[in-house]
């Protein structure tokens, strides 16, 4: 009788989503973006998101990474409420110091790399060792090297975003977000800025990553990449997750008339 | 009566002179560190979304953009050692006065440069940086101040040579800044012409070295790699070399 609950709370913490989603919602201007999203990921799982432009993907991802204030519903990390806090049955916002801690363990990928102009490459990746985490300039120049290696930027540490293919960029931001280890990987649309003969070498990034165990939310217009890297992906339209399945199903098999509809428009 | 050269090159080297100049020189360097930093706080205060901060920096704008600088150096001097028996003791020279006087008029025009520079740093920056976990005085220091500072080199290069200019304002007060130094000279002598270019002399002095001075920073904030310079460099002279 004693045992039951004590093995149910193993499996729970076996089997608990890296990042839950709960009835998310966010205005903007009166304007309803998010209407109660729900979303979870598990360790090594990677979903895709695909949606519409302009319905609100991106606000998703933003509060999602905690960088802007839900209206309502709670986002929860390996179990845990991030971002808001429950006193007394009253829900008030984290402050932005608190925030910023609990943001070290998600990891954020822009659609146009917001890669820091006047740092190299290996100082942007450095930056959040040395200047978030405490680590020496030594260790964090070994570390930052290492990352650069894994996107396969190793001989372009020292050069300066500017001088840097938006690929590259994009390789370098996404060592930037990786070398904090973060729980999850968060990306917005990591190719749409791309030329697309640089589009590749992005994915070919992500892809390994992934193959590597990497956590990962990707909102994408990919349709290849989705299908074939992500272990889920989902439609995201009218400020709800439409549709979730696994790729075969999604794209083969879909449910709902709003998936049929946009792929009928992607394909 | 024909322009002495011997009486304008005995004035281009007197010490007067060079005090004169120094003078001049050092009120608008001090006077353009006390706007920088007092510009800093006002501009954060302009840029920011709480009323509390927002209104006090939106008066001192108001206040300091309005006021001629002259009258703040004379009620600087004048008025304040009347009021604050602090003011009124030795350590309060025209010297001071005036590049603390300057100094809080142009923290106003500072403030504007710093907060458009501030404002032109694109959102995705701090967004960014906030990722990363970076707190938001982190954030300020190492990613937005860096790339404001570039953008408000330039301007603020023009507002030191306005306060070098300016600091002949502080002859209301008595300091004996460069112009100051010409005019009790021509009052003396009558030597108009002589006196007056050697002063143009001395103001063109300060402005080359501020713009070769300007040029050195701003070539540090262009933030492309060195070696790669070099490099090319080094592989162009390789290549001659091979040629010859
Ligand atoms: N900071 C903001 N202030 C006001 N409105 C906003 C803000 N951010 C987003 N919006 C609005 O919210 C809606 C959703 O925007 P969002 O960028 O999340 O969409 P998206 O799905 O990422 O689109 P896209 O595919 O074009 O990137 C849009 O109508 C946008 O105008
Ligand atoms: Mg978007």
């Amino acid at each position: 009788m004693i045992l039951l609950p004590e093995s149910s709370d193993i499996e729970r913490t076996v089997d608990q989503p890296v990042l839950n989603v709960k009835n998310l919602h966010k205005a903007y201007h009166g304007q309803e973006v998010l209407k109660g999203v729900e979303f979870e990921i598990r360790k090594g799982q990677v979903k895709a998101v695909l949606g519409p432009s302009g319905s609100g993907k991106s606000t998703m991802l933003r509060l999602m990474a905690l960088l802007e204030p839900a209206d309502q519903g709670e986002i929860l990390l390996n179990g845990n409420i991030i971002g808001t806090s429950v006193r007394n049955g009253k829900t008030s916002h984290l402050p932005e110091r608190v925030l910023a801690k609990q943001r070290q363990d998600i990891g954020m990928v822009f659609q146009k790399f917001n890669l820091f102009p006047h740092l190299t490459a290996c100082r942007n990746v450095m930056l959040g060792l040395t200047s978030v985490k405490g680590v020496s300039h030594t260790a964090a120049r070994e570390h930052a090297m290492e990352m650069l290696e894994r996107v396969g930027l190793a001989n372009r540490a020292d050069h300066y975003p500017s001088e840097l293919s938006g690929g590259q960029q994009q390789r370098v931001a996404i060592a930037r977000a990786l070398v904090l280890n973060p729980a999850v990987m968060l990306f917005d649309e990591p190719t749409s800025a791309l030329d697309p003969e640089l589009v590749g070498e992005v994915l070919d990034v992500m892809e390994k990553l992934a193959a590597e165990g990497m956590t990962m939310i990707v909102v994408t217009h990919e349709v290849r990449f989705a299908s074939r890297v992500a272990s889920e992906v989902s439609l995201f339209d009218g400020g709800v997750i439409v549709e979730q399945s696994p790729p075969d199903d999604f794209f083969n098999r879909p449910q709902h008339e709003r998936t049929r509809k946009f792929l009928s428009h992607v394909h | 009566m024909l322009f002495d050269l011997e009486i304008f090159l005995q004035q281009l080297v007197s010490p007067e002179y060079m005090w004169g100049a120094f003078i001049s020189v050092a009120v608008a360097v001090l006077a353009l560190v006390l706007a920088t930093a007092i510009g800093f706080f006002v501009a954060l205060g302009r840029t920011s979304r709480k009323p509390l901060l927002q209104a006090p920096a939106n008066a001192y704008v108001w206040f300091f953009r309005a006021i001629p600088a002259l009258l703040v150096l004379l009620i600087m001097w004048n008025a304040l050692p009347q009021l604050i028996p602090f003011f009124s003791q030795d350590w309060f020279t025209p010297f001071i006065a005036a590049f603390i006087g300057l100094g809080l008029v142009e923290a106003a025009f500072m403030a504007e440069i710093i907060r458009s520079a501030l404002l032109s740093v694109d959102d995705g920056q701090a967004l960014a940086g906030r990722a990363l976990g970076m707190s938001p005085t982190k954030v300020m220091l190492k990613v937005t101040l860096p790339q404001a500072i570039r953008i408000a080199l330039p301007p603020t290069g023009n507002e030191f040579i306005g306060l070098v200019k300016y600091s002949s304002l502080a002859s209301v007060i008595s300091l004996r800044e460069l112009l100051t130094t010409a005019q009790v000279g021509v009052n003396i002598t009558f030597r108009y012409a002589e006196y007056y270019a050697a002063a143009i002399i001395y103001y063109l002095i300060i402005v080359s070295i501020l713009t070769v001075l300007q040029g050195m920073v701003e070539k540090k904030f262009t933030w492309t790699s060195k070696v790669k310079v070099k490099k090319t460099r080094a592989l162009a002279s390789a290549t001659k070399a091979g040629l010859s």
